[in-house]
C-alpha cells in the first residue's frame, strides 16, 4: 500500500543534522569544532543537548537555523537540505524566508540580544512585519497577546529594553521568538544567565508554550538537571563529538559513556546523599579544539582507556532501542 | 572558640546619582579556624560587597557607613592604609571568579607569586622562587617549574584558577575569601577545584569564607552558610540542618528551585514569583513580602523590617512566619556572637 504525502510528511523529522562537520579557520589554526555529528529531532520533541564549554554546541544551534553553513554534511528542515548547493533551492529566497519564519532562536544573554534603541513593541513586531504577517492593526494585537502569553504587563510595549531586569527580558526574547509561531525554537543557554528563583519561572514558561503549541525545543545547556527537566531525548557532547544519545530515563537509569557518567557524578546537589551512581571525577582538562587528540577524544581524561581508545575512535553505536554512545567500552 | 573573623552591624551602601543603595544593610557574621562559611544570595544581594568590605576594596561611589570587622583582636575598618595592606593578601587573602582580570597579563605566574612573597616576608628572590614552585606543585599544576614561567593567558581556565589559589595561599593566610572560585568554570573542573580548595583547607586549617550563588556548592562544601537578600542575611546555620529544614520562605524558596530532580521531569517547577526589589527602592518592612507566601500584615511583613535572631543555639531567622522573636520588641538577641565579640574586645 502506497503512503499518503501526509502521511510520510508526519514521519519525516523536523530537524535532522548527518554527519555533520564544521572547521574555522584562525590565525592561529584550524578549530575542528564539530567532528561528524548526527541526530534528528521530530514534530514536538524537545532535545536537550548537553556539555561542557568548547564542546560544541553553541556551533550545532547555529547549523540547525542556518546562521552559517556546514562544511560536510547536511542540516535538513522538514526533509529539506537548507545548505543543498546542488538543487537551487538555497537560492529561493522565499522558500527560505518561509522556513526561518518557521525556525526561532532564544539567546543566552538577554542584553546583547535586544536592540537597546528599539521599543518593546517594535522588536515583538518586527518579526512580523518582515515575514508580511496582517496590517498594523493585526500585528498589533498580536503583540499585546504575546507579551500577555510571556507574563508581561502591555505597557511593556511603549519601553525599551534596558527598564526590564534579565528575566524579563528573557520573557521579551521568547515571546520575540513565538511572534511567528515556530515549528521548533532553538534555546542555546536560555536561562544560564538567569538567578535560579527566575530561572524557574522561565523553564515553566517554556513548558507552557510546549505544551500549548506543540512547538519542538533544541534545548542547549550546560547544566544537566535542567536539560534532564526539559528533554525527551538528551545527547551529550564532548569535543565535537555526542558521546551518548538516548530517551531521557534510559539516560540517567543506565548512562553508559564515562563522560557522561563523570558529568553526573560532577554537579553539585543540594542533597549531597543522593548521587547518581557511582562518584567519579575527572582529571586535567578538556583538549585544545586545535589539536584533538587521536582516537577516542575523550581518552586523556577516562579511567577506563587503554590501547585501543588511542588509536581508535569509537563510533556512535546502539546500546539498545535508541540508547547510542560512542565508547568501545559500551555496547 | 574566638571567631577568626567577626563581623558585627556592617553597612556598606553606595552613593548613586539615583540614590543611596543600601548594598549591605547591617550583616552580621562570624567565622571560626578552620571553618568554611558559605556567603550564599542571587545577584545584587550584596555577599560579594560583604567580602570586599572586608579587605576595604570597596571603590567610590561605595562607602563603608557602620559596623566593625574583627580579626585577630583588631577592627578592620579602623586601620590605616598601611595597615590593611598588612592584613591585604597576607593574613587574609581572595581568590576572584575570573583569575584572568586578576592577575598581571604582561608578567608570568612565578613573577607575580615571589612579589607577593616579598611583598610580606624578608626572603631572598631566589627562595620567593622555589617557594612559588612549590606553591604550584601543591595547588597541583603539572610541571610546575615550566608553568611558572608561562604567562596567565597561556593556562587553561581551570589551571589559571589554580595558579590564582596559589598566589592566595603565598603568605600561608588565616583566611581565605573566595569570590564565586568556580562559577566561570566547567563543572568537571569546579568539581576538581573545589576538592583542592577543601584539601588545602585540611592541611593547613584557614578558615574559607565562600561567596557563591550555586546552593549545590554549598552544599558539597560549606560548614555553614548564611543566606543574603537584598542587602541583609536572611538566614544563618549549618548546612545540612539549614537545607534539610529551611526556616526563611526565601530559602525555602530557593532550595526548591534549584531542586529540579525533586519534580518529575516535564513538570511545572516551583518558582519565587516576581522579582528582587531595587536596592534604590527598598520597600518598607520585609524586602522579601512582596514575594512571600507567608507574607501577612497582621505580623508586620510589610510594616517592620524583621531582626535578624536566634532560632536555636546554632541558627539565626530574619522572619516573622519563622520566628515570633524577630518581632523588633527583642533587642538583638545575637547569642551565638556576643561572646565572641566581647572576648575580642576585651
Amino acid at each position: 500500500m502506497k503512503e499518503t504525502g501526509t502521511e510520510a510528511a508526519a514521519r519525516t523529522p523536523l530537524l535532522e543534522l548527518i554527519d555533520v562537520v564544521k572547521r574555522f579557520d584562525t590565525g592561529a589554526g584550524t578549530v575542528h569544532a564539530l567532528n561528524g555529528v548526527s541526530f534528528r529531532i521530530r514534530r514536538g520533541e524537545t532535545l536537550g543537548l548537553v556539555g561542557e564549554s568548547g564542546c560544541g554546541k553553541s556551533t550545532v544551534a547555529r547549523l540547525a537555523v542556518g546562521i552559517y553553513p556546514p562544511t560536510s554534511g547536511s542540516v535538513r528542515f522538514d526533509g529539506v537540505d537548507i545548505h543543498d548547493t546542488t538543487t537551487h533551492q538555497h537560492l529561493d529566497r522565499a522558500a527560505k524566508k518561509a522556513r526561518h519564519a518557521r525556525m526561532q532562536m532564544v539567546f543566552q544573554d538577554p542584553f546583547s540580544s535586544l536592540n537597546p534603541r528599539a521599543r518593546i513593541g517594535r522588536i515583538l513586531e518586527e518579526p512580523l512585519i518582515v515575514h508580511r504577517r496582517g496590517n498594523k492593526r493585526d500585528r498589533q494585537e498580536r503583540v499585546a497577546w504575546l507579551l500577555e502569553r510571556v507574563g508581561l504587563k502591555p505597557e511593556a510595549a511603549a519601553r525599551y529594553p534596558h527598564e526590564f531586569s534579565g528575566g524579563q527580558r528573557q520573557r521579551v526574547g521568547i515571546a520575540r521568538a513565538l511572534a511567528l509561531r515556530p515549528d521548533i525554537m532553538v534555546c542555546d543557554e536560555a536561562v544560564s544567565a538567569l538567578d535560579v528563583s527566575i530561572r524557574a519561572q522561565i523553564l515553566n514558561l517554556l513548558l507552557d508554550l510546549r505544551r500549548e503549541y506543540q512547538v519542538a525545543y533544541l534545548f542547549i545547556s550546560h547544566d544537566l538537571s535542567i536539560v534532564r527537566h526539559m528533554s525527551d531525548r538528551v545527547a551529550v557532547m564532548y569535543l565535537g563529538r555526542i558521546v551518548e544519545l538516548a530517551l531521557r530515563d534510559d539516560l540517567w537509569r543506565q548512562p553508559c559513556h564515562p563522560y557522561t557518567q563523570a558529568l553526573m557524578s560532577a554537579i553539585p546537589s543540594v542533597r549531597p546523599g543522593r548521587k547518581n551512581g557511582k562518584w567519579m571525577r575527572l582529571e586535567g582538562d578538556l583538549p585544545s579544539p586545535f589539536a584533538p587528540p587521536p582516537g577516542c577524544r575523550f581518552q586523556t581524561r577516562c579511567p577506563f582507556a587503554e590501547a585501543r581508545c588511542r588509536s581508535e575512535e569509537p563510533l556512535l553505536k546502539r546500546v539498545e532501542g535508541e540508547h547510542w554512545a560512542a565508547c568501545h567500552h559500551c555496547a | 572558640m574566638a571567631a577568626l573573623l567577626s563581623i558585627r552591624g556592617l553597612r556598606t551602601w553606595f552613593h548613586t546619582r539615583a540614590g543611596i543603595a543600601r548594598a549591605v544593610d547591617d550583616v552580621n557574621l562570624h567565622l571560626q579556624p578552620g571553618e568554611t562559611l558559605a556567603l550564599a544570595g542571587e545577584s545584587g544581594s550584596g555577599k560579594s560587597v560583604t567580602a570586599y568590605s572586608i579587605l576595604r576594596l570597596i571603590q567610590p561611589p561605595g562607602r563603608i557607613e557602620a559596623g566593625e570587622i574583627m580579626f585577630n583582636g583588631t577592627n578592620l575598618l579602623t586601620l590605616d592604609d598601611r595597615g590593611i595592606r598588612n592584613v591585604r593578601g597576607n593574613r587574609v587573602a581572595m581568590i576572584f571568579q575570573e583569575p584572568l582580570s586578576a592577575f598581571n597579563p604582561v608578567q608570568k605566574v612565578g613573577a607575580q607569586i615571589v612579589e607577593a612573597i616579598r611583598l610580606h616576608r624578608r626572603v631572598s628572590r631566589r627562595a620567593a622562587y622555589a617557594r612559588a614552585v612549590e606553591l604550584l606543585a601543591q595547588v597541583g599544576i603539572p610541571s610546575p617549574g615550566a608553568r611558572a614561567h608561562e604567562f596567565p593567558h597561556r593556562l587553561s581556565g581551570g589551571m589559571r584558577q589554580r595558579a590564582m589559589i596559589a598566589l592566595a595561599l603565598a603568605c600561608e593566610p588565616d583566611i581565605l575569601i573566595a569570590d564565586e572560585p568556580t562559577t566561570a568554570l566547567d563543572v568537571t573542573t569546579q568539581a576538581q577545584i573545589l576538592d583542592l580548595l577543601k584539601s588545602l583547607q585540611a592541611r593547613n586549617g584557614m578558615g574559607l569564607l565562600l561567596i557563591t550563588h550555586d546552593l549545590g556548592v554549598v552544599a558539597e562544601t560549606a560548614d555553614r552558610v548564611a543566606v543574603m537578600y537584598a542587602g541583609r542575611v536572611v538566614e544563618e546555620g549549618p548546612v545540612d540542618t539549614l537545607f534539610s529544614r529551611p526556616s526563611h520562605p526565601y530559602t525555602a524558596g530557593l532550595l526548591a528551585a534549584v531542586a529540579i530532580d525533586d519534580v518529575p521531569p516535564g513538570e511545572r517547577l516551583p518558582e519565587i514569583s516576581g522579582m528582587a526589589p531595587s536596592l534604590l527602592a527598598m520597600p518598607q518592612g520585609c524586602a522579601f513580602a512582596a514575594r512571600c507566601p507567608k507574607a501577612s500584615a497582621a505580623a508586620g511583613c510589610f510594616t517592620e523590617s524583621p531582626v535578624f535572631s536566634s532560632l536555636t543555639l546554632q541558627r539565626h531567622v530574619a522572619c516573622f512566619a519563622a520566628n515570633p522573636a524577630a518581632s523588633p520588641v527583642t533587642v538583638f538577641p545575637r547569642s551565638a556572637m556576643r561572646d565572641d565579640n566581647v572576648r575580642v574586645a576585651a
